[in-house]
């Protein structure tokens, strides 16, 4: 525990500098490994996905001894993360620093101008693609997308959702565009809350993450119209008396041609050596072998896609671009309203 | 009873030895990071969150939700001994509390207010204990006209009172407003008075403000007269706790209104902070003695730790059965549970009945413990008093440092904090309120977006907030509260030639 | 930022302060409580000053929020709507607040010369206690973010001790050195919370 400092550990902590201090110059070449504590840095708050996400890997890293140096998980989630990312881009050359990004990565300097992209950081590896999912109150009469476009058309509805210009807002915008169907985007600051407005009918819909909205599903007060990925999602345990994970129909089956994923993944500093990169990728990789972490997969219904070098940069060329339109026909850039 | 049945099952899963032992260091663990300006409640969880991958969930929760125990404790130490608010909660505590400690009635203070902090926390989980599924669905009703109509009581129950000039009180609000929006606005997602500086872009932290208003502006003013503090030291021995005992019953009335006031509030989701101004501006309206008020009064004290305790207990149970965190320290335990593979919401107390049972028997425990504890240590705490200036000085200076940085994990908040404490010592002096600045401070971002949630769900219409009974009828009280003054400076006037 | 103009310039204007002439009587008459020629910043300077500061930044929200948009749209109020209208408030408090201040000065201006002495914000005698905690403070976080604030809080500790306090210079420094490797234990091994850090901390291998 902690708690008991002992005169012998203090001593422990003592030598361990001073051993550090003497090995330092040495284990330099070849297969590279942290000396001293990694930073991880969370460019949002305590107690998001992403602050989860950082968390339970920092976790799985400790409880698995899979690294000799602590993980010190530190969140700078100023102006939609533009702060941590800005603290990652200053820190070039630093293999000590890792950050954990989310599709904020794209949005938060195309929204506020803030100067950073993910160009300025090490891409290091995909972690897993989270799900968007249509979400509207069970007691509402929608029982399909088609339905929901079409009342959406009549009349605005309003959309709740996690922030402003992010995801979530992207996705409603997208909507808008492939259906001409208007809503009015209601900003909450989180998915636990947008998602309780919604059981309490104080908005129409949300596009919540799985995790965010699973236990209302469970308690009968959601209801799930589609997810927005180009195929159904891979759980087959029943979640409810009669629907599973897999048996909510992709956007694209329901005739609504909206398909949004967002990034969960790990970023180094810029400038950082590619045996460095190696040994992140490989800890990672580690990390997603572990129960804890298929577990929490299972639990947020996340895509378990990962990606690392060309592909992962490839990947983020092509998101940028996209998210770039999408932003840019919602009127959403900097400078643009 | 069925409740009363598990309750009893938790409390064979709490009084496990190795539970209780983990109860035990979650309490002191949790007043340690309470007493430590800025490393809060949620932080402190944060931190050891990763730490108790390796326990059983039950076990886990005991000792996370006792550190949040602790933290509460925790934060009125430093509020009443240095008028340094541990946690913001405890900001409200240090108008009274603080005067207390000059005056020499220190253990007095932390008496009464360890004492009410454990009364808030009681009466906060025998509502969950017994009446969680029906509070849970008055919790949905909130929507954001709801939300603003709460936090407009809130500013009508503090505001409209305050001794000194008007136009002060109203600069010293307004600058509180105008430091809230710095930084993103959350609706648009723009950038507000940031002229461009990227430092700027995290905005005013409400503790960064806080640690110098208070705590910095503090040490400035009480060394004028030579390098010490002011106010007079007494003896302070375990007798001091007897008799304010003796002396609390008296106060019961203000104890279950503030503890009713935090139950709310605690719900609502509107968290710990409000609730506990909200609570002080009450009691200070309802007291025939509401002018003595921030001089010292017992009563200062108890209203607002009986309210942020029962506030900070309550916001578990919207987290446990809706899955919606009531305050930030409650966020960052729903990220616990999900990492423990439980799923907070609806299902949790059908099919986790140990777990909800255990974590709530430990409410009961961990509260118990967490008021010996830290009473037995009140003598200790109030000696810290005698420390000399030139040691305690620099020790406090360092602690609102570290404390300052670690809110947002920023070097610049650092140097807020010094600017923040030369603004609080030239307004105090000044004879300005800070009380409206920092409730306007704390509260303002929330305000303002509440009220634009509200018009973008009623896509524009201002009578939103009267459209429903519940936002309504909060808004008539805050319109109430408001008018109050005015009616009672009306009312004696035409009722003396009456009477004579 | 304006706020830091409140603390950064109100000292040397003070100095300018039209009762500098009766800085040399004020040690003679030291001994006597308060009361009279006692030199210092008066509150009426400081009044001003602050007013002016708090005039200031409200006139920075306005010019922030007419950039951003301080109308009222379809859908409520946009971001520079509240901004605005506070900033405006606040420029107008400080003006009434200046109102009577300045009335006050024409007043006494006719009357001239008579014998009140003006209420003290700060006499230099406490100014000068003042700064001893100050100074010290200021030079702390000016330090942070080259030493860390390890070093810089042993420093500061064992400085208050010697200087301000009556501990020798054999007691003050360990004491320094013990407070800043608490925190260091506490901080960056207990709880895996990164403080600040500077040469010495990465010399040492953190």
């Amino acid at each position: 525990m902690p708690h008991m400092l002992s005169r012998r550990t203090l001593a422990m902590g003592l030598g361990g500098l001073a051993v550090a201090a003497l090995g330092r110059g040495a284990a330099a070449q070849r297969s590279w490994e942290p000396n001293r504590p990694v930073q991880f840095i969370v460019p949002a708050g305590t107690g998001g996905g992403a602050d989860q996400m950082a968390r339970v890997i920092q976790g799985i890293v400790s409880k698995h001894s899979l690294m000799r140096q602590p993980m010190v998980v530190v969140n700078k989630a100023g102006g939609a993360g533009a702060e941590g990312f800005l603290e990652a881009k200053g820190a070039r050359g630093n293999p000590h620093l890792l950050v954990i990004t989310l599709s904020n990565i794209f949005t938060t300097p195309m929204a506020t101008g803030v100067p950073f992209s993910w160009r300025d950081l090490t891409p290091i590896s995909m972690m897993a693609l989270d799900e968007f999912i249509l979400w509207v109150n069970a007691q509402s009469p929608w029982q399909t997308t088609a339905e929901f476009i079409a009342a959406a058309k009549a009349s605005r509805l309003r959309m709740g959702g996690t922030g402003s210009k992010q995801e979530d807002q992207i996705i409603t915008a997208a909507i808008t565009r492939a259906t001409g169907a208007q809503f009015n985007y209601v900003p909450f600051r989180g998915g636990g809350e947008v998602a309780v407005q919604l059981v309490g009918r104080h908005i129409d819909s949300t596009v919540n993450n799985p995790i965010e909205a699973v236990t209302h599903w469970r308690s009968g007060a959601l209801r799930p119209l589609c997810v927005f990925d180009s195929q159904r999602l891979s759980g087959t345990e029943k979640m409810t008396e009669t629907m599973a994970w897999r048996d909510i129909p992709t956007a694209k089956e329901s005739g609504l041609d909206v398909e949004y994923l967002m990034l969960r993944g790990i970023m180094g500093a810029p400038g950082i050596t590619p045996a460095q990169v190696a040994f992140y990728v490989d800890l990672l990789g580690k990390v997603r072998e572990t129960p804890e972490w298929r577990e929490l997969m299972a639990q947020g219904a996340f895509n378990t896609t990962t990606m690392t070098g060309d592909a992962f940069r490839a990947w983020l060329e092509r998101e940028e671009t996209r998210h770039r339109t999408l932003m840019q026909e919602a009127g959403f850039l900097a400078g643009q309203s | 009873m069925e409740e009363l049945g598990l309750l009893m099952q938790g409390f064979s899963v709490a009084l496990q030895p190795e539970n209780m032992m983990l109860m035990m260091v979650g309490i002191i663990l949790g007043v340690l990071i309470g007493v430590l300006p800025g490393l809060g409640g949620a932080n402190g969880i944060a931190i050891l969150l990763p730490l108790t991958f390796a326990m059983s969930p039950v076990s886990a929760v005991i000792m996370l939700s006792c550190i949040y125990w602790g933290a509460l404790f925790g934060g009125a130490i430093t509020s009443i001994l240095f008028n340094i608010p541990g946690e913001p909660w405890s900001v409200a505590t240090t108008f009274d509390g603080y005067p207390m400690a000059q005056q020499g009635r220190a253990g007095e203070a932390l008496t009464a207010a360890f004492t009410s902090s454990f009364v808030g926390a009681f009466v906060a989980v025998v509502m969950i204990t017994f009446v969680a599924p029906i509070v849970a669905q008055f919790a949905l009703r909130f929507g954001p006209p709801e939300f603003f109509a709460v936090m407009f009581l809130s500013f009508a129950a503090f505001v409209g009172m305050g001794r000194g000039s008007p136009v002060k009180t109203l600069m010293a609000m307004m600058l509180g407003f105008l430091l809230a929006a710095v930084g993103m606005d959350a609706m648009t997602g723009q950038l507000r008075m940031t002229f461009g500086q990227t430092e700027m872009i995290r905005g005013f932290d409400f503790l960064v403000a806080v640690i110098g208003l208070f705590g910095i502006s503090e040490i400035l003013s009480s060394i004028e007269d030579g390098l010490r503090f002011k106010g007079h030291k007494a003896k302070i021995d375990m007798k001091v706790v007897l008799r304010t005992w003796l002396e609390l019953p008296r106060h019961w009335a203000i104890g279950i209104r503030s503890a009713l006031v935090g139950c709310w509030m605690g719900i609502t989701p509107a968290g710990a902070t409000p609730a506990s101004f909200m609570s002080y501006g009450i009691a200070r309206r309802m007291s025939k003695h509401g002018k003595d008020f921030g001089k010292g009064r017992v009563e200062g004290v108890i209203a607002p730790e009986t309210a942020a305790h029962a506030a900070g207990t309550s916001a578990l149970l919207p987290m446990l059965t809706l899955g919606v965190p009531g305050s930030p320290t409650a966020a960052v335990l729903l990220g616990g549970l999900i990492m423990w593979g439980l799923q907070p919401g609806p299902m949790l107390f059908v099919e986790q009945k140990d777990f909800v049972w255990g974590l709530i028997a430990s409410m009961y425990l961990g509260n118990i413990a967490g008021l010996l504890i830290v009473l037995v240590a009140v003598p200790w705490f109030a000696a810290i008093l005698r420390v000399p200036f030139s040691i305690i000085a620099a020790i406090i200076l360092v602690v609102c440092a570290i404390g300052a940085f670690t809110v947002n994990n920023a070097e610049f908040d650092i140097v807020l904090m010094l600017i923040f404490g030369i603004i609080g010592y030239v307004l105090k002096k000044l004879e300005y309120p800070l009380a409206p600045l920092v409730l306007a401070l704390v509260l303002g971002d929330r305000t303002e977006e509440a009220f634009r949630q509200s018009l973008l769900v009623s896509e524009g219409d201002l009578t939103v907030f009267f459209h429903g009974w519940l936002s309504g009828s909060i808004m008539a009280a805050g319109i109430a509260l408001l008018a109050w003054p005015l009616l009672t400076a009306i009312w004696p006037r035409r009722a003396r030639p009456a009477a004579a | 930022m304006t706020m830091q103009h409140i603390g950064g310039r109100d000292m040397p204007r003070a100095v300018q302060a039209p009762d500098g002439a009766a800085a040399g009587a004020a040690t003679a008459e030291a001994f006597v409580p308060e009361r009279r020629a006692v030199a210092g910043v008066s509150v009426r300077t400081m009044e001003i000053a602050t007013s002016l500061c708090f005039a200031a930044a409200g006139a920075a929200a306005i010019w922030d929020s007419a950039r951003l948009g301080a109308g009222w749209g379809a859908d409520g109020p946009q971001s520079g709507y509240f901004p605005f209208w506070i900033g405006l408030l606040l420029v107008l408090a400080a003006a009434a607040n200046l109102l009577p201040l300045a009335r006050a000065a024409r007043a006494r201006g006719e009357d001239s010369g008579g014998p009140d002495a003006p209420a003290m914000f700060l006499t230099w005698e406490q100014a000068r206690t003042v700064a001893t905690v100050f100074i010290p403070t200021t030079i702390y976080v000016a330090a942070i973010p080259f030493t860390g604030i390890y070093v810089a809080s042993a420093v500061l500790v064992a400085w208050f001790m010697a200087r301000l306090g009556e501990f020798s210079v054999w007691r003050a420094v360990p004491s320094g050195i013990a407070t800043a490797l608490v925190a260091f234990v506490v901080f960056e091994i207990w709880f895996l919370v990164a403080l600040p850090k500077g040469p010495l901390e990465e010399f040492l291998g953190y």
